[in-house]
């Protein structure tokens, strides 16, 4: 007896395994930042991956999943252009996942519109940067989409004057850009812009600045690290927090994975993003308990796990529509029809621009339990992503 | 090696250039390899057009380094002038390439004359500072002109007209390749040809003996100059052949990683042999994208252990060790 079942699920296995045989495998590229200083985006996207296939098998309409890794290290467009190209022709993968710099998302464009192959971005923020890649999509979000809310929700609290700080390069003059527009339109009044050099490494001139001038509050992008860290540290010693001046930032700089590690400098800042671990749906729960087992205890999913996770939940999705039998142009169909609940909320894809539709979320930087959360206390309802700077 | 010397001795100065210039057959095979790669690895083009042209950026530097004996940290700053400049020029209706190469190295070029005019007054530390100086300085240059460069987002709308009106730009990377090969190789033998001369000589007494030098009438500073704008010049010749192969320009082409990689390719190849330049490109990059993609994530452990183990027991990198077992073995073998 014993040994006929075993034959028989021997005779299941093979069947099964010939019927897998008579599919080719799906083969997803996915291209991201595996190290240098951004080696953190290819960790949470790994983790997101993993921990995809793990609750949705390695098996999409009859095709086992197959992914290849390409490690861009950072922004480097001829690099990023020729691993796309060599996906494409040699390894000749189905679809695309990931980038995560816009300078490698433009070099990618061209091959990904000549090749026609879809590749669904995961980080990539500047705006119109797809416009002309009509095999693209974005799936992490733009900076224009975080920033302008920011700027609408602080007149409305109450915020009517503010100093506009940026680091002086493309994501810093964009942040601000989209910030002061968004706060002058409402009737926000901007006491100050300055710009301040990318490599700086004392803010004391400008914390002086902010203190001279007393506004309600000050809005800032920086890169995130060394630098925001730094001008966190140095705006809490000057006793600004105290003052009542609001610190207001986009999400980027209070990354889950660097929250901690920024210390109680950054309790009582205000930002604004597209995902939060401390985000409160029963779905994002599971989830962040899951990504947990799969990544470690200390791992906490970010924007860049969400937005993968995000992205391959739609490969399945397209796949799945299309029984296997993968079409460019219906693929990219099916992509403009995207619209799920996701961890971080609801989420449509723009069917007009192919850049993602969502909710954006006012955070506050609270401690609980020994660790700091971004607290969401207001949300701006799907939010679609405005027209470049 | 016997008979090299007996030339040496006995011959005319003239004889003693035309020998060192004499054309050998492996040559012939390095460049008829290079070119067997278009059948040989059809799927790897992309791959190659990119070692080809960090190969023709190290001949740039191994002008200095490997001849002359100056280090540079910054090297990459003529590169990126011949980047933006090509990149540029595609973008804003001179689409034809040639030209447009020609352009780069001569904007590279003029830049790297002025660079060198306080730069021959320098040696060592403060040479490697100056030229770092200069790199930095034109990252950020290009950071700040937005709206000529694109800044950190990259210059976009790069179009690029077919080579000579015919080749155009395929996805397998065979124009981009054979074009970049085609424009290396003329490059390598003006190198050649220069290294050969009596100028290049110099050059080589400049790096022996910078201060014994003036004493058979050799004007340093002059020499240094003319080096530094030449070096300069093939640098952006390089740049703009990566510009146009790509279509698009990124800030990295000017950054301090650039310039490092350079200098790591060329360590590595060999300096001061010319080869060793394309071998250190090839080498490096191709064991670049072999380690980072089996292995995405811990691949620059292996990179680092290998320019380690290179550094530390090949002396003169891939090449020097080559000629040291080629003529070991060359000797034992026709000695007798």
């Amino acid at each position: 007896m014993k040994f006929k079942l075993a034959m028989i699920a021997a005779a299941a296995v093979l069947a099964g395994a010939a019927a897998h045989a008579a599919e080719p495998p799906l083969k997803v590229g996915i291209i991201t930042s595996y190290t240098g200083p951004s080696a953190v985006n290819g960790k949470a996207v790994d983790i997101a991956l993993d921990l995809w296939v793990k609750q949705n098998g390695d098996t999409v309409a009859g095709r086992k999943v197959e992914f290849i890794k390409r490690d861009t290290g950072g922004p480097a467009p001829d690099l990023v252009k020729r691993q796309v190209q060599e996906l494409i022709v040699r390894d000749k993968v189905d679809l695309i996942v990931g980038i995560d710099y816009t300078p490698n998302a433009l070099a990618a464009g061209p091959v990904s519109t000549q090749a026609k192959m879809p590749i669904l971005i995961v980080n990539a923020a500047t705006a119109g940067i797809i416009a002309n890649a009509p095999y693209m999509s974005r799936f992490g979000f733009t900076t224009g989409q975080i920033a302008a809310p920011l700027g609408q929700w602080a007149v409305k609290n109450g915020i009517k004057s503010t100093i506009v700080m940026y680091a002086d390069y493309g994501p810093g003059i964009d942040a601000g850009t989209f910030f002061k527009r968004a706060y002058a339109e409402a009737g926000g009044k901007v006491a100050d812009e300055v710009k301040m050099p990318l490599q700086n490494p004392d803010f004391s001139a400008y914390i002086q600045r902010i203190k001279d001038a007393k506004p309600d509050g000050v809005f800032v992008f920086l890169p995130s690290g060394a630098q925001s860290n730094a001008f966190l540290k140095a705006y809490k010693d000057a006793g600004l927090f105290d003052a009542g001046i609001k610190l207001l930032a986009t999400g980027d700089l209070t990354d889950e994975p660097s929250l901690d590690a920024i210390g109680d400098a950054a309790v009582g800042m205000i930002t604004s993003y597209d995902y939060s671990d401390a985000h409160d749906s029963p779905m994002n729960k599971e989830w962040v308990k899951a990504y947990k087992e799969v990544g470690g205890a200390d791992a906490r999913p970010d924007f860049q796990a969400v937005a993968a996770w995000d992205a391959i939940h739609a490969v399945y999705d397209v796949v799945k529509a299309q029984n296997g039998k993968l079409d460019p142009d219906k693929t990219m169909e099916l992509i403009k029809q995207v619209k799920f609940e996701s961890p971080r909320g609801p989420i449509m894809i723009d069917p007009a621009t192919r850049d993602i539709v969502q909710n954006v979320y006012i955070r506050r930087v609270e401690k609980r339990d020994g660790h700091l959360y971004n607290v969401e206390i207001d949300t701006i309802p799907m939010v679609t992503s405005p027209a470049g700077r | 090696m016997v008979s090299r010397a007996m030339v040496t001795e006995a011959a005319s100065p003239r004889a003693i250039f035309a020998e060192h210039e004499r054309w050998r057959w492996p040559e012939t095979v390095f460049w008829l390899a290079a070119l067997s790669v278009v059948y040989l690895f059809p799927e790897y083009l992309t791959l190659a057009s990119q070692v080809v042209i960090s190969g023709l950026f190290a001949l740039s530097l191994d002008l200095l380094l490997g001849y002359t004996g100056m280090a540079s940290l910054g090297h990459a700053a003529f590169f990126g002038l011949g980047a933006y400049t090509a990149g540029l020029l595609g973008k804003h209706g001179w689409h034809e390439p040639l030209s447009g190469l020609v352009v780069a190295g001569l904007v590279a070029g003029a830049v790297g004359l002025v660079c060198s005019l306080v730069i021959a007054r320098l040696q060592s530390i403060a040479l490697l500072m100056v030229t770092l100086g200069i790199g930095v300085m034109l990252h950020e240059g290009a950071n700040q002109a937005q709206s000529l460069t694109g800044g950190d987002d990259g210059l976009q709308g790069v179009d690029i007209a077919p080579v000579l009106g015919l080749f155009d730009w395929d996805i397998f990377g065979r124009t981009a390749f054979l074009y970049a090969l085609a424009i290396a190789f003329l490059c390598f033998l003006a190198a050649r040809r220069l290294v050969h001369s009596p100028f290049g000589l110099s050059l080589r007494g400049i790096k022996e003996n910078t201060k014994r030098v003036p004493s058979l009438g050799i004007k340093v500073r002059s020499r240094v100059i003319a080096i530094f704008t030449i070096s300069a010049a093939l640098a952006g010749v390089a740049g703009g052949l990566l510009a146009q192969t790509t279509q698009f320009v990124g800030l990295e082409v000017l950054s301090f990683d650039r310039s490092a990689g350079v200098l790591i390719m060329l360590v590595l190849g060999g300096a001061g042999t010319l080869y060793g330049a394309f071998v250190g490109a090839a080498l490096f990059m191709i064991a670049k994208d072999f380690l980072s993609a089996s292995d995405p994530v811990y691949w620059y452990f292996w990179i680092g252990l290998l320019l380690c183990v290179v550094v530390a027991f090949g002396k003169g990198g891939v090449v020097g060790v080559t000629t040291r077992a080629w003529a070991a073995i060359f000797r034992r073998g026709g000695a007798k």
